[in-house]
């Protein structure tokens, strides 16, 4: 392991996102401030208690998984694609690195950056809402499994995407409904029996109710569960980019 | 003289089933200042790339420093610098910023010492910490050599350094590599200008349509394959050439030049046997003039067709 050259990308990344930093914190703590505003305060008011707790604490974990997800992407995502894009790729698949520790390195980026949002956001939810923390190790330990899996998705996204669009659309397309759908703003268990059998097979589903397991001590699904499917999916990620190493795609003719 | 790179036997076909590479083998003796010339579209770029891992090898086998490129590429790429046709840099970093994260990226420990000279060398010194939006074609260049070289490589690929480059300029960059070569670092680099293969190399190889159609020394290769064209001005015209000098394979023009072409191989007659039959049919001459092929020549005698 060459920690110094996984070190070197890794701090790079850091400080290019701190060229954007006011809008990558900014934009998602207002975002779930409105969130709080709308669902939590005003309609939540008029909305009993789930599985009994407040729906404004409810929606605590869910609305953490929706920015810690879309961050995680994007992040992920926008940081292969971007050396991609303006050529600098070359430097780094001439460097004497193996690819393992070019994905540590991008990925550990983007999985800090997440990270430290989601915890961001946890914070601002204070400011709105009672929120009890009831296994505080628990929940570090998914955030951390999540930020990294979804990282390393984007991170394939981003070797995947041929323009910048593309980079855009699984994220719009496929990851916002996915937690939309995926029990952020109820309890699956609230939807009619067909629509909650159709709920189980959305990934979210797992991460968002096993992380509110860490918060309140009860999900949609058992902790064993999530965490079985967090591993699942993590372990499809690592294959899928051991493959694109492997086979060069798209990233040596 | 060792060899720092050896190429086996290498075969390139693209996914899209352009086949640019076709069985070269190729050393790179350690020191020497290999120029490669081609077409374009000769391969040369993939071959630069293949050597530095950035395109798969679909046949062959690559040595540098005596490390497999594929088994030991750490190894191999630790020795080796590249300076891409294209300039790809990330517009909002500084020169500065950037050379260091080329020697950090390949385990360097830091050594601020060495990136100013380096700086300094390539006359970057002044914009070290501006924004490279904000530097020249020229300028970007130079940084994306200070950037191959941060990591004090043995072996540095430059992929046309002088395309774009004022005059000035080139011939300033001319000088610096031949510093880097005096300083020991084996430099391969490609180009379009002849006249810069020429100038610069030890030897000099051509591509062309992804076949290696020659290698030499450039010495040698001025001489073997240069042909000399001799005109001879005569005092007063002539109708036609007296037939003792038909042997010669000589031509007349406008009834005053008498040209003769030879090979330096292959040669029978001389200059002088011309001469002295002149001299025999009494025919005084005012002038001699010869000619010389130039690289240029040679270029495209191979590369056509
Ligand atoms: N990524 C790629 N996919 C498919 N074909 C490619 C790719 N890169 C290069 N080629 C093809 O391989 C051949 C050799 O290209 P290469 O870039 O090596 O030429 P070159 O000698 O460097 O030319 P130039 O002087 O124009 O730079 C060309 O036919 C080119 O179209
Ligand atoms: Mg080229």
């Amino acid at each position: 392991m060459r920690l110094q050259s996984i070190f070197t990308i890794y701090k790079a990344e850091l400080l290019r996102m701190r060229r954007t930093l006011i809008q990558s914190i900014v934009a998602p703590i207002l975002s779930t401030s409105l969130y709080f505003i709308v669902f939590g305060s005003a309609i939540g008011s008029h909305i009993n208690e789930i599985d009994g707790i407040g729906y404004g604490s409810f929606i605590v974990p869910g609305l953490i998984m929706l920015s810690v997800l879309t961050q995680s992407i994007s992040t992920g995502s926008f940081g292969i694609y971007f050396p991609r894009f303006n050529g600098t790729i070359y430097e780094i698949l001439s460097a004497p690195m193996s690819y393992i520790e070019v994905v540590i390195a991008y990925v550990g980026a983007a999985t800090s950056k997440a990270f430290l949002i989601g915890l961001l956001i946890l914070a601002t939810s204070f400011a709105f809402t009672p929120v009890s923390i009831q296994n505080p190790g628990l929940m570090l330990v998914f955030l951390v499994l999540t930020c990294i899996t979804f990282s390393l998705f984007g991170f394939m996204i981003g070797i995947w995407a041929g323009n910048f669009e593309k980079l855009q659309i699984i994220p719009a397309l496929v990851i916002t409904p996915l937690t939309f759908l995926g029990g952020s703003f109820y309890s699956i268990s609230m939807l009619p029996p067909f629509w909650e059998t159709v709920s189980l097979f959305n990934p979210v589903v797992y991460l968002i109710s096993g992380f509110r397991w860490s918060f309140y001590g009860q999900g949609d699904v058992s902790l064993t569960t999530s965490f079985v499917m967090i591993g699942v999916f993590l372990s499809v990620s690592l294959i899928i980019t051991h493959w694109i190493f492997k086979t060069g795609y798209r990233l040596k003719p | 003289m060792s060899d720092i790179i050896t190429i086996e036997n290498l075969s390139k076909s693209y996914a899209s089933g352009v086949h640019s590479l076709h069985d070269v083998s190729l050393s790179i003796r350690k020191g020497e200042l290999f120029a490669l010339l081609g077409p374009n579209g000769a391969g040369k770029t993939t071959l630069i790339s293949i050597i530095c891992g950035l395109t798969k090898i679909t046949h062959g086998h690559i040595q540098v420093g005596g490390y497999d490129i594929i088994h030991q590429y750490r190894e191999a790429r630790s020795k080796i610098g590249l300076v891409p046709q294209e300039i790809t840099i990330d517009i909002f970093d500084s020169p500065w910023k950037t050379v260091r994260f080329s020697r950090s990226l390949f385990g360097l420990p830091n050594n601020d010492d060495y990136i100013e000279e380096l700086l300094k060398s390539l006359s970057l010194w002044d914009k070290r910490n501006q924004k490279m939006i904000t530097l020249s074609g020229g300028m970007k260049r130079r940084v994306m050599i200070a950037k191959a070289l941060a990591h004090e490589p043995q072996v540095l690929f430059l992929d046309e350094p002088t395309a774009g480059v004022d005059v000035e300029l080139r011939q300033s960059m001319w000088e610096q590599i031949r510093t880097l070569k005096s300083n020991g670092v084996t430099i391969i680099l490609t180009t379009h200008y002849i006249e810069e293969a020429e100038e610069m190399a030890d030897r000099i190889g051509i591509l062309n349509n992804g076949q290696l159609v020659l290698v030499e020394d450039k010495q040698t290769l001025m001489q073997r394959m240069s042909t000399k064209q001799v005109s001879i001005e005569l005092k007063d015209p002539l109708a036609t050439l007296p037939n003792t000098l038909t042997p010669f394979h000589v031509s007349l023009h406008e009834h005053k030049f008498i040209k003769m072409r030879y090979d330096f191989e292959q040669e029978t007659h001389t200059i002088a046997d011309v001469l002295d039959t002149l001299k025999q049919n009494n025919l005084t001459y005012v002038d001699i003039q010869t000619e010389q092929d130039s690289l240029e020549d040679i270029f495209v005698r191979l590369t056509k067709s």
